[in-house]
């Protein structure tokens, strides 16, 4: 299971490197758009963000996965989104419409931070 | 004796090797003890009168933590379980604690049925009352709602109270709500202001004991063990010759004197945790099964007035 959603974040991390490159070149938005679906995750491992910074494209949706044996909570710093307590594998998702810098914590551990970037 | 600490490198009262001695113990039931600014440990054991002279007290109270009703994962499938054997070492204590002070995370998810199994095991602690203060895993989802709803009915701001027992000067704090991002335990402005007010009456000689979740110290800011803005805390009780400060939230003990102040945190009735580094990271340690019990604990805590004296006794649910 692990490595599973290991390489579904490679391969998320090489579609939104992929989306932002593309849209450096001047391809059209539409392809960029193209990529919102693609299911990136991060991981929540050993009270830290995996990875701990991720650029994806706008529309993107991130879903956050707790995989340790204690409670956290993903919460926006400039309060843009805030999830419950994540159990044991449970999962949090946000969709990123506007571009910029999302710093996010957990609130409940709050020396692990992250950060997302929508371009 | 020579457990007595000869070295003191950084004139807080206790050197690395004294400290290790009194951490070697702690597996076993240790007894570290305050006589005159120096720390002594004692090991504990049954029928010695050195261990009888040196906990006898004025009057005794004890502290148990980090219950996390709820936890179900393989450091402790059962941690009600070892709640109830921590309330039997309680009620088995040679002199009776007056009260207890839950020093937080009485819950793993803040969820009711959980707080409702913790209520229903301490009904059996035979004590005249039951202290508490939130841990992290109380305030989920709510800011502490519920907790204070439960327990903090009397209390001031997210839960912060105080109050007297028998000449000693007694404050709960709440460093676990409006943590800020990068940041460790966080006392807040409005909480330490009210600190400053609640202690400036009272007089130099009183004794004070403070006791909170997270610890008021820096144990290991890496892995957020300690409090943002403690240090303020602790300049409004430098005036007092006596400050004990206990503390829970890293499941094992540790010990620390600084002047006047002695800092403690006591192990969990739940799970233990990794010494500070020594892991990946500070979850739930998994210890071999016939080990879990000589890491969860209680502390037992004795006064001897005029003495200035403070003992703290940490027991093992291990043996008897």
């Amino acid at each position: 299971m692990k490595s599973y959603i290991r390489n579904v974040v490679v391969c998320a991390v090489l579609l939104g490197v992929a989306a932002s490159a593309a849209m450096i070149h001047g391809v059209s938005i539409a392809r960029a758009a193209e990529n919102k679906n693609a299911a990136v995750i991060v991981t929540v491992d050993n009270f830290s963000f995996t990875p701990k910074e991720i650029t994806v494209a706008a529309g993107t949706t991130i879903t956050w996965v707790n995989h340790d044996d204690v409670p956290h909570t993903i919460v926006s710093t400039d309060k843009k989104f805030r999830s419950k307590a994540l159990d044991t594998d449970d999962q949090f998702s946000f969709t990123f419409t506007d571009s910029g810098t999302y710093a996010y914590f957990c609130s409940v551990h709050p020396m692990m931070t992250g950060k997302i970037i929508v371009k | 004796m020579d457990n007595i600490i000869k070295e003191n490198l950084n004139s807080d009262g206790i050197d690395r090797r004294g400290f290790l001695k009194c951490m070697a113990w702690a597996g076993t039931g240790a007894l570290c003890v305050m006589q005159g600014g120096v720390l002594k440990s004692f090991a504990f054991g049954r029928g010695n009168d050195l261990d009888r002279a040196a906990t006898k007290g004025d009057f005794a109270f004890a502290q148990i933590s980090d219950s996390h009703i709820g936890f179900n994962k393989a450091a402790n499938p059962d941690v009600t379980a070892t709640l109830r054997e921590a309330i039997a070492k309680l009620n088995a204590l040679p002199q009776s604690p007056e009260f207890v002070l839950h020093t937080g995370d009485l819950t793993q998810l803040s969820k009711a049925d959980e707080f409702d199994t913790l209520d229903q095991s301490l009904k059996s602690v035979r004590t005249d009352r039951i202290y508490y203060v939130p841990g992290e895993h109380d305030v989920l989802n709510d800011n502490g709602g519920q907790f204070r709803e439960r327990y903090g009915k009397d209390t001031k701001g997210d839960g912060w109270y105080s109050f007297d027992h028998r000449g000693v000067h007694f404050v709960g704090l709440v460093n676990v709500m409006n943590l800020k991002a990068g940041g460790l335990g966080s006392l807040g402005n409005d909480q330490l202001a009210w600190l400053k007010d609640d202690v400036k009456h009272l007089k130099h000689s009183t004794p004070i004991v403070v006791f909170a979740h997270i610890p008021l110290w820096s144990v290991y800011p890496e892995w957020g063990w300690g409090t943002d803005d403690s240090e303020q805390a602790l300049s409004y009780l430098k005036k007092f010759g006596s400050v004990s400060v206990l503390n829970g939230h890293i499941h094992q003990v540790m010990q620390k004197v600084e002047g006047n102040v002695t800092f403690h945190t006591a192990m969990s009735t739940a799970f233990p945790q990794p010494a500070p580094g020594q892991a990946a990271s500070p979850g739930p340690m998994k210890v071999p099964d016939d080990r879990l019990r000589s890491v969860l604990g209680i502390t037992d805590v004795n006064f001897v007035r005029g003495k200035h004296t403070l003992a703290v006794v940490d027991s093992t649910l291990a043996g008897s």
